[in-house]
């Protein structure tokens, strides 16, 4: 993990000290209110429907046990004693006051952790693979390059007021679990010609009001480079992106409006000024970077049975091995999930006590580390295979041993209009009403991996687009309706969703799910999975079944 | 009341430069006049416009941030001033600009924010290469150094600081 020297430490103390006096001068009446707003916002701090919310970045989704234990005394103290894990890496306070947000900065500081731009009209919190470094398919571990991205981007100085948000995902596996074709920039680490390390870019993806894949715009781009071409392309962006409508002022609409190859045209002339000048990386550096990355102390020769059993309860244990526990490139080690998703919570919120929890199962299970997914899930990493029965044990009673990862129940959805103003719909009771229709473990488990994901409002952070069942709050004359969508993936093949027809009250949500369910199972050919079926024989199936006249 | 600031936290007790206003088309009766630059395109000694002549050519002219910067290349080291102007504060265009100026068209001369700027932005606009800040509302007991001072470690480089922190760490 990154560790701060004394830079890193002077700037996070420098900021907090700023924001305090923004604050004080903002309640004492001297800053005004749409001053203060994009201040505010720039240290993620936004009014919400209820009280201020508080977004605090997780770099890459790592995190310390040091840092969660930091977390959870936060939110006992400032909080009503529980967070909330985001869709981006991130985790949100719901209830912290105003006042006290710059105590609270000042506290995550000491464990170097900030909120500085992790929303606002700037380049937010670079999101990465919570399998990076660890995953088989992985071509290069995508960590260090985030960290000089996050340093790169931090303050900086010429891209605080961008037309809009600005959102950057790297990822160095070939199966993609950044969803990097659905942000602003998607940097893929690949190998050159001679295996020498590069990106390919991408740009102009995203959800929202009008969803995009991203588009290439460098097929390789080498890897000393990868700052001058960031700026190149934030450059662009800052001087031609539209700022007359903000629906309109995404970087995805200049692409668009221009076309890629305009737009790439620009950028490489803009590159081609700034290129090989001081923000050219060093090998010194680019080494510096890795070097806090590096794995940990594995145990050689862990020897593993080949079949691991829990005599007590052989089937649930089985069953949680299945779907919360993945591969790892070392052998004798594994990556546990632990679930966030069970019944009856909202998908991602965490109590301070499973705070603490988490952090004493990564102190005892994983070299005091874990990482947040952005399917609002932890996984604990460096896993001993043998210490796989031990660690179920002890889940289960933190409750995080839910065995439910990639299945329906395993749902990513928004804090919708229970917590969020912007909402058209709430999300977290429809979340529920769906776990606690499909609670049946088996059903689950014959049903397999499929993606469900719910947003409050077109604004997306649920990522509808890119559930392989996406549902969408909408409003219509003030009444809550939800809106269906089938074909979306966040990986490799990321794709859209496309409607699949006329909306539902919340109360038919979970009977049309089942009903989607029962078309996959009628149609699917041994082995596949529900997206696969659903791509082979389209929507019209779907369509047929649903919207069926009663005879 | 209108103020002017330094980059060094300085109140400027004296501009020297008047700023003319958008669509300015009398005569230039000091050499520091800070003319939008449509106006200094349109009175260019060998321009065929003749709307305006002059005896005296303006050494300082100022620019809305939507500019584009090529068409104005070959003067831009002759002006002693340019002010960027900001519509809103929310605009970061001219901060950009701000850049180009100073590290791809190498300009030296002075360069001044003005418009909808707020002292939250003094730090950002100095690291971008601006010098002076007209603020338009400066209350005597406002101290700026609390903005331009607050931090002491950046990470990227910038016009007051080429070298990134990586290049500098120790
Ligand atoms: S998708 Fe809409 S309702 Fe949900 S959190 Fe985002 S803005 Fe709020």
């Amino acid at each position: 993990m990154y560790i701060y020297d004394h830079h890193d430490k002077t700037l996070l103390r420098e900021r907090v000290t700023q924001f305090r006096r923004q604050t004080e001068s903002f309640l004492a009446g001297d800053l005004a209110e749409d001053e203060f707003l994009p201040l505010r916002l720039q240290n993620g701090l936004y009014i919400q429907r209820l009280a201020p919310m508080l977004r605090i970045n997780i770099p890459y989704g790592m995190l310390s046990s040091n840092q969660l234990r930091k977390l959870a005394h936060i939110t006992r103290t400032y909080d009503k004693g529980y967070a909330h894990f985001t869709t981006r890496q991130n985790i949100q306070l719901n209830w912290p006051q105003l006042e006290e947000v710059p105590d609270i900065l000042a506290e995550l500081a000491e464990v170097d952790m900030h909120a500085i731009q992790s929303s606002g009209n700037c380049i937010r919190n670079i999101t990465s693979d919570e399998f990076a470094g660890i995953s088989t398919d992985e071509t290069e571990d995508p960590r260090p390059w985030c960290e000089i991205i996050r340093q790169w981007s931090t303050l900086h100085p010429e891209f605080a007021f961008l037309p809009r948000k600005f959102k950057i995902a790297v990822t160095g596996s070939e199966g993609d679990r950044a969803a990097t074709q659905v942000h602003d920039i998607g940097l893929q680490l690949v190998k050159g010609p001679s295996s020498e390390i590069g990106f390919q870019v991408l740009v102009g993806g995203g959800m929202g009001r009008t969803p995009v894949i991203g588009t290439v715009i460098k097929n390789f781009l080498p890897a000393v480079h990868l700052l001058t071409y960031l700026e190149a392309i934030l450059r662009v962006y800052n001087r031609y992106g539209r700022r007359d409508n903000k629906y309109k002022a995404r970087i995805k609409i200049l692409v668009k409006a221009w076309t890629p190859e305009v737009f790439t045209q620009k950028v490489e002339e803009e590159w081609l000024r700034a290129k090989n000048g001081p923000a050219t990386l060093t090998d010194t550096e680019i080494a510096r970077a890795k070097s806090f990355f590096t794995a940990p102390a594995y145990e050689k020769n862990t020897d593993c049975p080949d079949q691991l059993t829990m005599p007590e309860q052989p089937v649930a244990f089985t069953r949680w091995c299945d779907r919360n526990v993945k591969q790892h490139k070392t052998p004798g080690y594994c990556a546990v999930f632990l679930s966030l998703k069970p019944t009856g919570v909202a998908p991602g919120d965490v109590t301070e006590q499973q705070l603490e929890s988490i952090a004493e199962l990564a102190d005892n299970y994983s070299f005091g580390e874990v990482r947040v997914t952005h399917q609002q899930n932890v996984v604990l990493a460096d896993v001993k295979q043998k210490d796989l029965p031990a660690l179920w044990v002890e889940a289960k009673k933190m409750g995080f041993a839910t065995p439910n990862v990639g299945t329906l129940t395993d749902m990513i959805c928004c804090p919708g209009g229970d917590f969020c103003s912007l909402a058209n719909a709430k999300s977290i009771p429809v979340a529920e009403a769906i776990q606690r229709c499909f609670d049946d473990m088996d059903y689950l488990y014959d049903i397999g991996d499929v993606s469900l994901n719910i947003s409050g409002c077109m604004n997306a952070c649920g990522h509808h687009h890119i559930g392989n069942i996406g549902i969408l709050g909408v409003d219509k004359k003030g009444l809550e309706f939800y809106q269906i969508q089938l074909g979306g993936s966040a990986g490799s093949d990321a794709a859209l969703g496309s409607v699949l027809g006329p909306s539902f009250f919340a109360s038919e949500v979970p009977e049309v799910i089942a009903k989607i369910l029962q078309v996959y199972v009628d149609h699917r050919i041994d082995g596949e999975r529900f997206f696969d079926t659903q791509r082979r024989i389209g929507i019209t199936p779907f369509k047929e079944c649903i919207y069926a006249k009663a005879a | 009341m209108q103020k002017l600031l330094d980059k060094d936290g300085n109140v400027l007790s004296e501009d020297p430069w008047q700023i003319m206003p958008r669509g300015f088309d009398g005569m230039l009766n000091s050499d520091h006049m800070l003319v939008p630059v449509q106006y200094w395109l349109d009175t260019l000694p060998d321009s065929d416009a003749n709307s305006v002549c002059n005896d005296q050519h303006a050494s300082g002219i100022w620019l809305d941030s939507d500019i584009e910067l090529e068409p104005l290349a070959d003067h831009i080291s002759t002006w002693d001033c340019i002010g960027i102007h900001f519509q809103t504060f929310m605009d970061g265009r001219g901060f950009s600009l701000a850049r180009l100026l100073r590290e791809q068209y190498n300009y030296r001369g002075e360069l001044r924010a003005f418009g909808n700027i707020i002292p939250d932005q003094f730090y950002y606009l100095a690291r971008c290469g601006f010098d002076t800040f007209l603020l338009e509302d400066y209350s005597p007991d406002f101290d700026p150094l609390p903005y331009l001072n607050n931090f002491t470690v950046s990470y990227q480089g910038s016009v007051d600081q080429p070298q990134p922190l990586f290049r500098r760490r120790t």
